[in-house]
């Protein structure tokens, strides 16, 4: 059985220069968790816009259950509905209620009835705690609530897949863990997702998989547990070194304060 | 007290003359809007499309309009057009052309800044749900632009009330025209009669548009 997504060889420029991707290929299995590292402008965000038709890329190939996937057509409304994406900015929409936000695409897209899509709505706002905030307005959320509510979004056309793009890189520190538990309780129910995430505890809890990537190429695949403690090359190494901090202290000194 | 000459204003028909010339101002107000706000919304759309050569005739003709002087505007369509094109048109047409083509290019520049104010993450957020580009339109960016556009194109409306004051200069006889010409009939009888009559003149003006105001206020509050 082929995996679930299969990328191949996928290659992104603009205008024909300034290379993002060079090639990157990797699997994602049905129920697989993987979290894409790596640093800023190393193509990893460009690579989930790219699986989901928001780029377009110049080579290779990316196949949904072994079927390769025609970005050309005009419109991409089936993948979409497999493929769902959260954003870094959550970018819900500002003139509809947290409910009406929910249910746009179901009852639009789906076609599922508005009572029907209202109620599933309504239990998933409940399954993140949010369900008393159904009808007010995005502006009267927090961000971490905020992002709650575009998960859930994004959770009521039952996609397949679900890509992660930094989703809490914009976010107050103590509203950081809020929205990260919700992603691993979806990893626990089996989901499969692409996370890209600088959170590394994070990734390490959460991933199944771990693909490090740099200057548009992926460097190092590994578990979370031997990539974390152990990569193999010098690249990781050096870029999970940025997440520790030596004590600048000298541990004997003493303070007479 | 010093005489303010507020009695000229009820004197025989003056008030109902002065009323008649703010309905002239209303009326030459009102067509024009009726006229700019679908235009200005066409205009505004165009220009958000890509294609250089309209963007260009639209940025000129937007420019061309915002930087001239209305006045300058109301003479060339009224008097130029007499001698150039051989027409003969009314004061209140010329008016009505001149605030026609200005608010066209307001409102069209108020749509257009409207619709590229939405961010880009909204579309995408839209195409990411599987919306198609039409509804992502229908449910997304146009019940947006609407809600920015609605204050917007009300002040706009008293500034063009507002402006039509211009229009006496071409002969149209508006409100002030009347309170001009009050004055000068009483300039004996009552000397202070400029006060009063202007007076009267302002309070209508702030009458009507008032209530245009404080709805965009409003709505800008409850957006």
């Amino acid at each position: 059985m082929p995996a679930l997504l299969e990328i191949k060889n996928v290659v992104k420029n603009y205008d024909g220069k300034t290379p993002v991707l060079e090639g990157v290929s990797l699997e994602l299995n049905k129920g697989e968790v993987i979290v894409l590292i790596g640093p800023s402008g190393c193509g990893k965000s460009t690579l989930l816009r790219c699986i989901n038709g928001l780029e377009a890329i110049q080579a290779g190939e990316i196949c949904l259950e072994g079927k390769a996937i025609d970005y050309n057509k005009k419109d991409l409304t089936g993948l979409r509905q497999k493929i769902g994406m959260v954003f870094q900015s959550y970018e819900l929409f500002p003139h509809l209620t947290i409910l009406d936000n929910i249910i746009l695409a179901p009852t639009k897209v789906a076609g599922v009835d508005r009572e029907n899509a209202k109620r599933e709505a309504m239990e998933l706002l409940e399954k993140v705690g949010l369900a008393h905030k159904a009808k007010a307005y995005p502006r009267e959320l927090s961000g971490g609530q905020k992002q709650r509510v575009a998960i859930v979004r994004a959770l009521a056309m039952h996609p397949e897949i679900l890509l992660f793009d930094e989703v809490t890189a914009a976010l107050d520190p103590e509203m950081v863990r809020e929205v990260l538990d919700v992603m691993l309780d979806l990893a626990k129910q089996g989901s499969t997702m692409i996370i890209v995430t600088h959170e590394m505890q994070f990734a390490e809890a959460v991933a199944d998989r771990v693909y490090f990537l740099d200057k548009g190429n992926i460097v190092e695949t590994g578990r979370p547990k031997s990539f974390f403690t152990a990569p193999k090359t010098e690249r990781a190494r050096q870029f999970l070194n940025i997440f520790e901090f030596e004590s600048v202290k000298d541990e004997k000194e003493e303070y007479n304060i | 007290m010093p005489d303010l000459g507020l009695d000229v204003i009820f004197k025989g028909k003056n008030a109902v003359r002065l009323l008649g010339g703010l309905g002239v101002a209303l009326r030459i107000s009102l067509i024009s809007v009726i006229i700019s706000i679908p235009l200005g919304i066409l205009v505004g759309v165009l220009m958000t499309f890509k294609n250089p050569i309209l963007k260009a005739v639209l940025r000129v003709y937007l420019e061309f309009i915002r930087i001239m002087p209305q006045l300058v505007l109301l003479f060339i369509v009224f008097f130029g057009s007499t001698r150039v094109l051989g027409v003969d048109i009314s004061g209140d047409l010329a008016a009505v052309i001149v605030f026609s083509l200005w608010g066209t290019a307001e409102m069209g520049d108020l749509v257009r800044g409207a619709i590229i104010s939405i961010p880009k993450h909204q579309y995408e957020s839209g195409e990411a749900l599987g919306l198609s580009k039409r509804q992502i339109f229908i449910y997304i960016i146009i019940p947006q632009t609407i809600k920015r556009l609605v204050p917007l194109s009300i002040n706009l409306i008293t500034r063009m009330i507002k402006t039509t004051s211009l229009v006496l200069i071409i002969g149209v006889v508006e409100v002030i025209k009347v309170a001009q010409q009050i004055i000068e009939a009483n300039r004996t009888s009552s000397p202070n009669a400029a006060f009063g009559v202007y007076l009267a003149v302002f309070l209508m003006y702030f009458i009507a548009c008032t209530p245009i105001s404080m709805l965009a206020r409003y709505l800008e509050k409850r957006r």
